[in-house]
């Protein structure tokens, strides 16, 4: 078999070389009985194992994938499904061939909606119809990508790659997605290579075998040829070799070639992110994403189990100074029972603080926790999607009457400084305005807010673009304001970790940059080279 | 169909209907439907919704048909209930609609 070789976008850095797991039911070839009461059977055993699989699936799955899955369990419960295709059995057709013309009159049905809310429901059905059919074919696709795969599909949900095991190496490669995608942030996080826009992965029947997957340049080689394979290899080692060189040299503090020290700070979603991690490797923690707690968590986290994670990252840190977000849901982080479905446009909805504000009470127990937290190290707690200085006055009064309250009650506890993600364009051209402790620029935001492209829509992907004169000026028009105001100044966004943009952003000013702890070791080494 | 007079030996067996009006933000959609579904099962009563008073009738215990009828925002859903337990079956199903699905 020749080899294939796809050219994409680069998601997520690094090389990786290893078995394809295709994401989408390939159903293998099938023998049909002649006797439509046999592959009647067929049908009703397959619907029901893929019902088994999906009620095991919603037990463990990530809260908003739950209801996603919820819903593809209601829809095979019901015989108004299933009715097409046994008739189509009874006239002597194949269950399998029954089962994909009953189902894709049904997806027909959805794709031809005139609501865009119904149309993209068709891939739902879609799913239900490649469930069954890998399980009439005896194929299990849904369950479990072997650590280590090269995932190979049309596009990935933030579950399906929490699902996978990525400590074993693997990477993604898709057919459409984007390197701006919350997918495209979590493999970058885990050090899992990924490449996006591959075009349409048709393997004409035969899915390959193996892929090499290079996440800096873009590429994906399918069932390379044996000298490819040596060539990559060699590339792998050399790579592996450059990155060890950098890490010894991590644990040092970051300086420019002038002499000016940048703090490097990490990002991280939890406590678990900073095992086996030496704090010296960072001057503190810049972003400590709290969703994921949410998402985790079948229901929102109480007040103990916030209270206990924010310390233990505390406790981590050894008096470093420590940020932590507030609750950021809403935009493409839905949590159920707390965000608003079906918003026309969520990331100009309610979302972050807006949120927070809205439903006062999550907001008020996670302050609570997070004060309570403080006592352990030196916490600065920020608040997300700020646009006007009043929310963050809001969101100072709620602080303080916690604050009171628990004292009150005599439990230990500190008041940590409140400052802003600066995200908004609104709040990075007012930034002076803000009474805030100190700013944090999330430059993912405010470059798909100061650009109009979404980070998750492929089509407009170069338009999303940090480096655009547009989003550094209002980059530095925030560290001007941070200068005037003496307050800290940080960029915690995907941009902090692009070592081609480390010049550009350090000319804003900026002193103070936080990345994913798998990029401190090349965010570190490519300060050491600028020159300004 | 009987109509009314005809059945008025079994009042139970008259079909009660209202109509509500899709508040929440996205219409009768996947998560709005498993609700009305799995509400809707709930009762004994014959359980029917429509787009129109004069239908034509979908049966709201079948989450596959429900969705069938793509219910947008802003449309006035009808139901029409008949049963024993059809009046609290009837106030249940426009509970849920006037309560946007507890999504608002």
């Amino acid at each position: 078999m020749a080899e294939i070789q796809l050219i994409g976008r680069a998601a997520s850095p690094g090389l990786a070389f290893g078995p394809v797991a295709v994401l989408t039911a390939a159903v293998a070839g099938r023998m049909a009985s002649e006797d439509p009461e046999q592959e009647a059977a067929a049908l009703r055993a397959a619907i029901g194992r893929a019902r088994a699989q999906l009620a095991e699936q919603i037990k463990t799955i990530q809260s908003e994938a739950a209801d996603i899955l919820e819903f593809q369990a209601a829809m095979l419960e019901d015989d108004a499904l299933t009715d097409t295709a046994y008739e189509l059995i009874a006239i002597g057709i194949a269950a399998d061939h029954a089962w994909r013309r009953a189902l894709d009159l049904e997806i027909a049905g959805y794709r031809a909606a005139e609501d865009e809310y119904f149309r993209a429901r068709a891939v739902d059905i879609v799913d239900i119809r490649d469930r069954v059919l890998a399980h009439l074919g005896g194929v299990d696709v849904v369950a479990g990508i072997a650590g280590g795969s090269i995932v190979a599909a049309e596009d990935i949900t933030p579950s399906t790659f929490l699902a996978t095991d990525w400590s074993q190496g693997g990477a993604i490669a898709l057919a459409s997605g984007s390197p701006s995608s919350h997918v495209a942030m979590l493999a970058r996080a885990r050090g899992a290579p990924m490449v996006v826009g591959l075009g349409p992965l048709s393997w004409h029947g035969q899915p390959p075998v193996l892929a090499l997957v290079d996440g800096d340049a873009g590429r994906v080689i399918f069932d390379p040829e044996p000298e490819t394979i040596r060539l990559f290899e060699l590339r792998m080692a050399a790579a592996k070799a450059e990155l060890a060189v950098a890490e010894a040299t991590s644990l040092a503090p970051a300086f420019v070639a002038n002499g000016r020290r940048i703090a490097v700070l990490l990002n991280v979603a939890g406590p678990e992110d900073l095992a086996n991690l030496d704090s010296a490797i960072c001057d503190g923690i810049g972003l400590v994403r709290t969703e994921f707690l949410f998402e985790a968590a079948h229901g929102l986290p109480d007040e103990e189990t916030q209270y206990r994670v924010y310390r233990d990252i505390l406790v981590w840190a050894q008096d470093k100074p420590v940020t932590i977000r507030t609750l950021d849901a809403g935009g493409d982080k839905q949590v159920p029972g707390l965000t608003v479905e079906g918003e026309s446009n969520p990331f100009l909805g309610l979302r972050g603080i807006r949120l927070s504000l809205a439903r006062p009470e999550v907001f008020r127990m996670q302050l609570r926790a997070l004060c309570r937290a403080a006592v352990h190290g030196t916490l600065k707690v920020m608040l997300p999607m700020v646009a006007v200085p009043s929310e963050l006055d809001r969101a100072n009064e709620i602080l303080d009457a916690e604050f009171t309250a628990l004292q009150a009650k005599g439990v230990a506890c500190a008041r940590p400084p409140l400052g802003i993600m600066v995200e908004v364009p609104a709040a990075a051209l007012c930034a002076a305005d803000f009474g805030a402790a100190f700013y944090s620029i999330g430059s993912n935001d405010l470059t798909q807010y100061t650009m109009a492209a979404a980070r998750d829509i492929g089509a407009v992907a170069d338009l999303n673009d940090t480096s655009n004169p547009a989003v550094l000026a209002l980059i530095a028009a925030t560290v001007e304001a941070g200068l005037k105001r003496g307050v800290e100044v940080s960029l915690c966004g995907d941009a902090a970790a692009n070592t081609h943009l480390t010049a550009a952003l350090l000319a804003t000013g900026l002193t103070t940059l936080s990345v994913s702890p798998i990029a401190v070791a090349r965010l570190k080494a490519a300060i050491a080279k600028v020159s300004s | 169909m009987h109509d009314a007079h005809a059945s008025r030996a079994g009042e139970t067996s008259v079909p009660l209907t209202a109509s509500a009006v899709l508040v929440n933000k996205v219409g009768l959609h996947a998560r709005p439907s498993v609700k009305l579904t799995q509400c809707a099962k709930r009762f004994a009563a014959k359980i029917e919704l429509a787009l129109s008073g004069d239908g034509p009738w979908t049966d709201a215990k079948s989450p596959v048909k429900v969705m069938r009828v793509k219910a947008p925002q802003g449309a006035t859903l009808h139901f029409r209930v008949a049963g024993p337990d059809g009046e609290v079956a009837l106030a249940a199903m426009l509970a849920l609609v006037h309560d946007g699905f507890g999504e608002a």
